[in-house]
């Protein structure tokens, strides 16, 4: 039989242990709530500003001098250009070299190491990227270009292809491949149209994934393809950007820039999202 | 006897394949080469300043592009500074994000919430950097700053650290802005930690009576630590290696007058940004080159021990069952 004196401190240290246990939820509800506050902050107002700022002349006309009118059209087109050929560049090299990681060379040294060298490429600082880029293919021609905005593009979009494309390739069952060779597919056949299409949703979705990712990198492109004012399709010239042209205009004082910025990040936020979103979906039919 | 010879589509089979393995083998080492190729670069391009200054580069506290003089002490104080007030921020409220997202939310939340917070960590930077420049920073300033000041100014040292003109600008805005930034990848590798932990394990405890606290605190916290440590460790990868959510805000001053927090300053990021383009070729070029070399180097170590820390749980993981 417990003294009344147990039972006291007994019920004591349970009303502790909750007190503890609530506060603890508390803060985790807390932590989750602003979490939550700082993604529709700047939704709200991404959305706000940034169709305040929209207009058809934002599709249409060249980027402006200050306190003129204008749009973004010459930068939209050069972020699609360069999204677009960097992904094509990038794409297979990066399942390329997924496919070795998972089909040719699964533990041996050169894979670990070409992992664990792919882990640190994916996190690298964009900045970077572009610095080695400006070292390689602007510095040696003496002048910025579009070529090397594509060139440090891809470079961000290869790592991000080879985790997903390995991952992917790994989930495939081994049964499906083992049923391709019993029926005498090389092995490249093998690949090619058991395994790389059974993973198919997978792939694409980290495609989609780097795309987005390249989408809103600016650092890379601050000395590789700078920005241009005019519409140029000359890969050889300086080359406009979204996300640098909102840098340029969103640092002005000029209120028309400013506006311009806003709508421009509008743009990439939604286009972001959309393929986030987009990835996301494909990836959940697949699983 | 004989074999019917194999039809000629069967017989490409081995050349095909060895090309094809070869192809692949390129693409993998190209990556090697990548890079060995950046660190290479970078350091050739660095080479004037590295042969100019050595080490010592990494202590002066003078950047005057006219004078040709270079020291990165400052770049390189303002990235640790704001990587350390974003993780002060950062780490609490993802822990407190992935617990409540593991044990508390109800089902149906769970999925939206994460992806909620998965969204959060798509958002461009310069997304970031804008709405902290044109958004936040006067917030800041008006509610935050200014306050602050009144209450702390005479004391001393707390005083000095929120000294300087309450505009929104520096360290301290920089700082807020990549915690903002970082918590949902931290959130997101802590969530995906805390899930590694074997049910059988927090049910036993739950089954004596713990709350949900103490299962948390003393079951998967130490089931996990080497996963959140590098969780950590991969949110400040990214806080140190961020370029446009930290130039908007930070100001791009290039000395280092007094501790305060509210005080315009700079990162190497935003250094890289804004004065690469137009530094002349020569030293100011190969000073920046040399900064750039530096980030590359810290995030590399941070890298890699968050990357050795993640395996090492995995394979505990692994041991285990």
């Amino acid at each position: 039989m417990m003294t009344e004196a147990q039972q006291l401190s007994r019920a004591a240290k349970f009303a502790s242990r909750n007190r503890v246990n609530n506060l603890a939820t508390l803060l985790a509800l807390a932590a989750m709530a602003f979490g939550l506050v700082w993604l529709f902050w700047i939704l709200i107002e991404t959305v706000r500003l940034g169709i305040g700022g929209l207009s058809i002349a934002t599709l249409t006309q060249m980027t402006p001098p200050p306190n003129e009118d204008g749009g973004l059209a010459n930068a939209i087109y050069g972020s699609l250009l360069m999204v677009g050929l960097a992904t094509l560049v990038g794409t297979p090299i990066g399942v390329m070299a997924g496919i070795y990681l998972a089909e040719f060379d699964k533990s041996g040294w050169l894979a670990n190491l070409t992992r664990f060298v792919n882990d640190i490429l994916l996190s690298a600082p964009s900045i970077v990227i572009g610095l080695f880029v400006y070292a390689i293919a602007v510095n040696p021609v003496k002048t910025f270009s579009g070529a090397a905005g594509v060139l440090a593009l891809a470079l961000i979009v290869i790592p991000v292809v080879i985790r997903t494309t390995e991952n992917m390739l790994q989930l495939v069952p081994a049964g499906l491949r083992e049923a391709a060779y019993a029926l005498g597919a090389p092995k490249w056949k093998v690949i090619i149209s058991i395994t790389l299409k059974a993973a198919r949703a997978g792939v694409i979705t980290g495609v989609l994934l780097a795309v987005a990712r390249i989408a809103g990198e600016t650092a890379p492109l601050l000395f590789t393809a700078l920005s241009n004012q005019f519409w140029t399709s000359s890969l050889g010239q300086p080359m406009a950007s979204l996300p640098v042209t909102i840098f340029k205009f969103a640092m002005s004082p000029y209120e028309n820039w400013q506006k311009l910025a806003w709508a421009g990040v509008f743009l990439i936020t939604l286009a972001v999202l959309a393929l986030n979103i987009a990835a996301r979906l494909l990836a959940r039919n697949k699983s | 006897m004989t074999t019917a010879l194999p039809n000629k589509r069967a017989r490409s089979g081995p050349l095909v394949d060895q090309i094809f393995g070869w192809v692949a083998k390129a693409c993998a080492l190209l990556t090697l080469g990548l890079l060995i190729a950046i660190l290479t670069s970078l350091t050739i391009s660095a080479w004037p300043a590295i042969a100019k200054y050595g080490l010592s580069f990494m202590s002066s506290t003078v950047w005057d592009p006219v004078q040709e003089e270079f020291g990165g002490f400052v770049m390189i104080y303002g990235t640790l500074a704001t990587s350390l007030i974003a993780l002060l921020i950062a780490v609490p409220v993802s822990f407190g994000i992935a617990l409540f997202l593991t044990e508390l939310s109800p089902a149906w939340l769970k999925r939206p919430l994460g992806t909620a917070i998965e969204l959060l960590a798509a958002v461009p930077s310069i997304v970031y950097g804008m709405w902290g420049l044109l958004v936040f920073g006067p917030v800041l300033a008006e509610y935050v700053q200014t306050p602050l000041q009144n209450a702390f100014s005479g004391v001393p040292y707390l005083g000095a650290l929120v000294s300087g003109p309450p505009v929104g600008i520096g360290l301290l805005s920089a700082g807020i802005i990549l915690a903002i930034m970082i918590i949902p990848f931290i959130a997101a590798v802590m969530r995906d930690v805390f899930e590694v932990t074997p049910p059988l394990l927090k049910e036993s405890a739950y089954g004596l009576g713990a709350t949900t606290w103490e299962v948390v605190s003393k079951v998967v916290l130490p089931y996990t630590k080497t996963g959140v440590i590098g969780g950590i460790m991969l949110g400040l990868g990214r806080a140190i290696g961020e370029t446009m959510a930290v130039t908007f805000v930070i100001g791009n001053f290039n000395q280092l007058d007094s501790l305060s927090l509210f005080q315009a300053a700079n990162s190497i990021t935003s250094a890289l940004a804004n004065e690469f383009a137009e530094a002349g070729e020569g030293l100011h070029q190969a000073a920046l080159m040399y900064l750039g070399l530096v980030l590359f180097f810290i995030t590399f170590v941070i890298l890699t021990l968050s990357k050795l820390l993640l395996t090492q749980l995995r394979k505990a993981e692994g041991a285990k069952t």
